[in-house]
């Protein structure tokens, strides 16, 4: 009698799906890293760190680029279905995802560079607790999908706000700082998109936590996603 | 699509087959749905072919063959007391079959023949019309309008199961059953074929036995997943390909079938 087991039949299609699995644990590692670095350098004001941070981006890049080719191989000669079309469909999104993340990673990092050049501001303390939080949830979403853990990915997708919030509140902060200093605008400016990129970040990890979501159970997760960012309506007169 | 309530043409309720001691069907119950396409899948021997010969009482004329349970065309019974007149029955419910099995006649007189044996013409010029219009209808009429009276084992094999559905569509169906209609074909001949499954799921309820998967998905509205003599999942073939429910299903259709 046949049973269902956990290979396919045909051996080299087992070994493509687990060359590509391959290159999205390998791209989440490094994109966790690039945040964790570009974070680091921001802290400690550190010009050479941040220097690093910016030369690594084409390791992911090229990782994407293997993952966009190893899908339309798949695609094209497989035809696959059900878990295994969920798979190829879900490592081409979270890939795109994971580069976005370390694009945003590297241009923290190169804006670390020119806050580097004026005094400390003291929002910098709210964007390293928001670098923090992003970070964890980085790491949650990736054991999400390593782990197959369904659940994980949903706590992963509820925190988004608190990033938003926290988002907003710095938002607000940078903007008091810099009315109150005209000076540090500049600074501030670069600060400003700084918070933005983590935010993005942050969007990122939820992306990723809705597309393992789909892997893991087949069901999309089509609901409007829960909101706490204000600063696009946020008034700019005092 | 997918989402919309439609008619169940036939129902099949807990149907099961033995042939002789060998019990071929194990209780399968299944709706099928008006004006769509129905696919039956699953490995050899799991029994598509055996139920899709219960929908027009084809097991009869196996020697052997024991059909139990209840199947209804609009709620009409096919078996047992006040059953639909099996002649009756297979000309509401034609069948094509694997191989294009084209009587030794004339393309013309092939088409014709159903009609004729159950009287359904007057006249040589309604029956014209009737052969012109199951042509048309099959996707053959401009390849042999110019030749009715050659004969039809002269055709490829691709317009032989053409010509052998516009001879089930002649009698004016409402349900056809297609038997691996396309595995003698070669790839045009089967884009052809499943254009033509397209099409006539407009006017005609399909259901089609297929070991192509990915034909599966690109001609049906519904997938059944049959295996050892029992129904273990159906729905809309989108849902089956995508996200089954089943892990028999899912190792089957994924080729992780040890
Ligand atoms: N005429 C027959 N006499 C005896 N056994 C049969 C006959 N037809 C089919 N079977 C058996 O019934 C089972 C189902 O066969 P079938 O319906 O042809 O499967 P499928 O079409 O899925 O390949 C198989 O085990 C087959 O050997
Ligand atoms: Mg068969």
């Amino acid at each position: 009698m046949p049973t269902v087991g956990e290979h396919h039949i045909v051996k080299s299609y087992d070994e493509q799906l687990k060359r590509l699995h391959d290159a999205i644990s390998r791209m989440g590692g490094l994109a966790e890293r690039q945040l964790e670095l570009s974070m680091k350098a921001v802290e400690t004001r550190d010009d050479t760190l941040a220097g690093e941070v910016v030369a690594s981006d084409a390791a992911i890049d090229a990782d994407e680029h293997f993952v966009n080719e190893q899908t339309v191989r798949l695609l094209a000669l497989r035809a696959p279905v059900a878990d295994d079309l969920r798979t190829v469909i879900a490592s081409l999104k979270i890939a795109a995802d994971l580069e976005r993340i370390a694009d945003h990673a590297a241009n923290n990092a190169k804006r670390t560079l020119v806050l580097n050049q004026t005094a400390p501001l003291a929002p910098v303390r709210t964007l390293l607790r928001m670098g923090r939080l992003v970070q964890e949830l980085l790491a949650q979403v990736l054991a999400a999908y390593l782990q197959h853990d369904a659940a994980q990915a949903l706590a992963v997708r509820a925190r988004d706000q608190e990033v938003d919030a926290l988002y907003s509140s710095l938002f607000r902060e940078i903007l008091t700082y810099m009315m109150e200093d005209p000076r540090t605008i500049t600074a501030c400016s670069h600060l400003m998109f700084m918070a933005k990129n983590i935010e993005r970040i942050g969007d990122h990890a939820t992306n990723i936590a809705e597309m393992s979501y789909f892997l893991i159970t087949g069901q999309s997760l089509a609901d409007q996603r829960p909101k706490g960012d204000r600063s696009n309506t946020e008034g700019l007169a005092p | 699509m997918s989402d919309q309530i439609v008619e169940t043409k036939m129902n099949a309720a807990s149907v099961r087959v033995h042939y002789g001691a060998k019990e071929a069907l194990k209780g399968i119950d299944l709706d099928i749905p008006a004006n769509r396409v129905t696919a039956l899948i699953g490995p050899s021997g799991c029994g598509k072919s055996t139920f899709l010969r219960c929908l027009n009482r084809m097991n009869d004329t196996i020697v052997g063959a024991k059909v139990s349970g209840t199947i209804t065309l609009d709620d009409e019974p096919l078996y047992g007391d006040g059953a639909i007149d099996p002649v009756l029955l297979r000309m509401r419910v034609g069948m094509v079959f694997q191989k294009p099995n084209p009587f030794p006649k004339t393309i013309y007189d092939n088409v014709a023949f159903g009609p004729r044996i159950h009287g359904l013409v007057p006249d040589k010029d309604s029956l014209d019309a009737m052969v012109a219009d199951a042509l048309t209808k099959a996707g053959l009429w401009v390849e042999v309008k110019d030749r009715l009276g050659d004969m039809a084992t002269g055709l490829s094999g691709g317009q032989q199961q053409r010509l052998c559905i516009a001879r089930a569509i002649a009698v004016r169906p409402e349900v056809i059953l297609m038997d691996e209609p396309c595995s003698a074909l070669d790839p045009i001949a089967t884009a052809k074929v499943e254009e033509l499954i397209d099409e006539l799921a407009e006017s005609y309820t399909i259901v089609i036995v297929t070991h192509s998967m990915q034909q599966a998905a690109r001609v049906s509205h519904l997938t059944a997943f049959f295996h050892l003599g029992s129904l273990i999942e159906v729905g809309p073939t989108e849902r089956i390909f995508t996200a089954p429910e089943q892990q028999l299903t899912q190792g089957y259709i994924t080729g992780r079938f040890g």
